[in-house]
């Protein structure tokens, strides 16, 4: 096991966003946690990521128990992309800014080859090196994103709904390109999102969430087969499968 | 048969001019509809919000409408005035936008504005303008509209917030409805409501409604009609019931690029884009 | 411009930094030039900036040359702008004051903005006592009146254009603060922040690389529309006597001295006057354009 999470939590002002979430990701795995707004998934990650302070709980990391305080070398190793690829690039910093930072950051040589090979990598190549993000659709600021995260050569990625603010044609192609980074690289993929098609597609183990529990955790193959035996995991998947106006009006209102 | 239709549109045309080009985001776009549900499908940057907002006259400044002819209930709304606008927009037309936290006004409760959309279009009283607010509240279910119609904006969940909104734009009873993403901000399990929601009213009330959106499977499921946008201009126009059917290799392509939780696949199908379809096939 | 350079200049995919940097500048110089106002203040700001640098080729006189034969002289061929009590020539006193006027915003700009961001970045970046602390420093200067302070500078020290500056440039600093500080507060919950802040980077290169370039541009702003009062401010102490001393032939100065005649011998203190109300409206003008071009809200 690479990372695991023990009765993690997170409390802000009162509200428990996590509650006692535990679960393991193995090296190589693509691990997914799935929820609907409010769910605490994305709060696990950025707890992972060292990005909250205020967790509480167990985070191991390779075998060592990791601090609220990252250092830079966690950072070399897992490395974090964001959900809004209009929101994770600096306005004012062009895509070779954006790419040297992390080389600058962990004092790694050949700067020049590196920014070239992440570019070609991610299939944008030398002509977008010195774009501003403005310049660019959604799809290449995420690739953008996604070739800053993998450029200091981690082990990890923490993707955060990596494809919710893209077209479906483009979630298709950035999915695609995670996929293939990920087997290319060995990398160990945690991913977040609220789509559990998405998640399906991508990781092979998936926990589902709800208001800040992990109410089941299970293998893709078993969600597939209609295993779920949790109710919410069960009205998600019926909800993912599409509009029926009986379906909808089973459900009962949450206000 | 040959009844007077609700929107007649023809060959609708929308251009933007910046400083340095002009951008043509509606190019041809043709749309006759009665009381029915219109789906119209596209990605960012297809033309179909800008298509919708020309239609409620709602196009920046900075845009040029033109078209042969676009009508609603027999009336042209080509060089309508602002008074004209006013009088249709919300009494006859309603719009329900992506986000109900831009679209209501935070220092106002839900209740009140939804009295004052009434006041505005209907000459009506402040205790008929409430009973009408708390009545288009039951409407969306909302299960205690007396405590929610004292709730201020920021108080209630996107899923409330949004069915508030509907309410907003429903209670002047209008006969077309145009909603513009009006549920892809919300958790699936919501979203399916609201629709639920929005579909009983269109159906009950007989109205018309306009749905845009960019996700193909949700309006084939909940429309009669799905216009397939693409680069300003409708690839394809469909039967909700014959979307497996499509031909245009947009749509086949929107279709088949989606992960689905049925069946695996390694790799996802890749939508290569042809520039002819960008002349209309 | 050749129409090569301009192509280079709006390439879509350019090919080196240089070429990017050139390039935004371009887009915003673009943007900044359909604004006619703008322009003008611009035109002002730097019709300023070149009297300044060629004051001893444009002046017809020495700014202290007498000649007391022509004393109190209106306007005239020989004497554009007249001449003051001394028979000095006005139009040239006004061009070498146009030195100290920029002499004065030159060294306020350098002194008041890096301090204001450094403050504000850093207390809004890192909060806590470092915000406490750097915050309550700032109110303590912004709590000082203006004209006060550099009354008591002047006292303590000795009247004079550095101690007038001095004491604007420490009562002019905290708003900036403020700004920076209020700034960086919104910055830093953006996902650009967090994603640095993923990439290992530590809390001083992120405030120093990443979140102060996003104030400059308002800092800027807030610089050119507080200028035009930076320079009134300047020229109030030089009319009170605290600022330039005579016979230096600063604006304010000059209208205090002219203010004697001002009744029969009107352009000895109305010229110095139009001339800090020119470029006041000049600063202000700028401003206002660049608030347009710059701001980061309009992205």
């Amino acid at each position: 096991m690479i990372l695991s999470a023990e009765n993690l939590g997170v409390e802000f002002t009162g509200l428990k966003a996590v509650d006692g979430a535990s679960f393991s990701v193995a090296r190589g795995e693509s691990y997914g946690l799935v929820g609907e707004s409010g769910s605490g998934k994305s709060t696990v990650l950025r707890a992972l990521a060292g990005l909250i302070g205020n967790w509480t709980g167990t985070i191991r990391f390779d075998g060592r128990e990791l601090a609220h305080d990252r250092d830079r070398g966690f950072y070399a190793r897992v490395q974090m992309v964001f959900q809004d690829p209009y929101g994770s690039l600096h306005p004012r910093q062009t895509v070779d800014r954006a790419l040297a930072e992390p080389l600058a950051i962990h004092n790694m040589d050949r700067r020049e080859a590196r920014i070239e090979k992440a570019l070609e990598e991610v299939g944008l190549g030398h002509g977008f090196r010195f774009r501003y993000p403005h310049q660019l659709s959604g799809g290449q600021r995420q690739r953008v994103a996604i070739a800053r995260a993998l450029i200091v050569e981690p082990e990890m990625l923490l993707l955060d709904e990596p494809t919710s603010a893209l077209d479906v044609s483009i979630q298709a192609e950035v999915l695609n390109l995670l996929d293939a980074l990920r087997r290319a690289h060995n990398l160990t993929f945690v991913m977040v999102s609220h789509n559990l098609a998405v998640v399906a597609h991508m990781c092979a183990r998936l926990a589902v969430m709800n208001r800040g529990k992990i109410v089941e955790e299970m293998d893709t193959d078993a969600l597939r087969r209609g295993e779920a035996k949790d109710p919410y995991t069960r009205r998600l998947m019926a909800a993912s499968r599409g509009y029926d106006r009986k379906l909808a009006e089973s459900f009962k209102t949450l206000d | 048969m040959m009844e007077k239709p609700l929107v007649a549109i023809e060959d609708l045309h929308v251009t933007f001019r910046t400083r340095t080009r002009d951008v043509a985001a509606v190019r041809g776009v043709s749309l006759t509809m009665g009381k029915e549900k219109i789906g119209i499908v596209g990605e960012s940057g297809s033309g179909k919000s800008v298509t919708g907002r020309a239609l409620l006259g709602l196009t920046p400044p900075t845009g040029e409408v033109r078209a042969k002819r676009l009508e609603f209930d027999g009336q042209d709304l080509r060089g309508l005035d602002p008074a004209g606008w006013r009088h249709l927009r919300g009494r006859r037309m309603a719009m329900v936008m992506q986000d109900p936290k831009f679209s209501l006004n935070p220092v106002m409760t839900v209740g009140q504005q939804i009295g004052e959309a009434y006041r505005t279009h209907v000459k009506a009283g402040r205790a008929e303008a409430r009973d009408k607010a708390l009545a288009v509240l039951e409407a969306v279910r909302i299960r205690d509209p007396g405590r929610v119609y004292d709730l201020y904006p920021h108080e209630v969940s996107g899923g409330m917030g949004q069915r508030a909104m509907i309410a907003m734009m429903l209670v002047a009873e209008p006969d077309l409805l145009i909603a513009d993403e009006p549920t892809s901000a919300l958790d699936v399990t919501v979203q399916m409501q609201v629709l639920a929601i929005l579909d009983e009213l269109v159906s009950r009330r007989g109205m018309g409604l306009i749905f845009v959106s960019h996700d193909l499977d949700l309006v084939a499921a909940f429309c009669d009609r799905v216009l397939v946008m693409y680069g300003g201009r409708v690839v394809e126009t469909l039967k909700a019931s014959e979307l497996a059917g499509a031909k245009h290799p947009y749509t086949r392509g929107l279709l088949d690029c989606v992960p689905r939780l049925d069946r695996a696949q390694r790799e996802l199908a890749v939508l290569t884009r042809d520039p002819a379809w960008l002349d209309g096939r | 411009m050749s129409g090569s350079l301009r192509t280079w200049l709006l390439d879509e995919a350019p090919h080196s930094r240089g070429q990017a940097r050139a390039g935004a500048f371009y887009r915003q110089w673009l943007a900044f030039r359909q604004n006619g106002l703008a322009m003008l203040g611009l035109s002002i700001v730097l019709g300023l900036v070149l009297v300044a640098i060629f004051a001893p080729l444009l002046a017809p006189y020495g700014p202290s040359a007498q000649d007391l034969d022509f004393r109190l002289q209106p306007p005239s061929q020989r004497h554009w702008l007249g001449t003051d009590e001394l028979g000095r020539d006005i139009l040239s006193r006004i061009i070498y004051g146009a030195r100290i006027t920029l002499g004065i915003v030159l060294l306020v700009v350098a002194t008041v903005a890096p301090v204001g961001l450094a403050v504000g970045t850093l207390a809004g970046y890192f909060g806590g006592w470092v915000d406490a602390v750097l915050m309550r420093i700032t109110d303590v200067f912004l709590a000082f009146p203006r004209l006060i302070l550099a009354l008591a500078f002047v006292a303590a020290l000795k009247p004079g254009i550095e101690n007038a500056v001095l004491a604007i440039a420490l009562t002019t600093w905290p708003p900036y603060a403020r700004l920076a500080r209020a700034e960086t507060l919104v910055v830093r919950k953006a996902d650009y922040i967090a994603a640095v802040q993923a990439q290992g980077a530590s809390g001083l290169r992120i405030v120093l690389r990443h979140v102060a370039p996003m104030c400059v541009s308002s800092t800027i702003v807030r610089m050119t529309l507080d200028m035009a009062g930076i320079i009134l401010t300047a020229a109030g102490l030089g009319f009170l006597g605290l600022g330039a001393q005579p016979p230096s032939p600063e604006w304010g100065a000059m209208i205090s001295s002219g203010r004697r005649f001002l009744l029969d011998q009107w352009w000895v203190a109305a010229m110095p006057g139009i001339a800090i109300f020119v470029v006041s409206l000049g600063f202000n003008l700028l401003g206002d354009g660049l608030r347009d071009v710059l701001d980061p809200k309009r992205e």
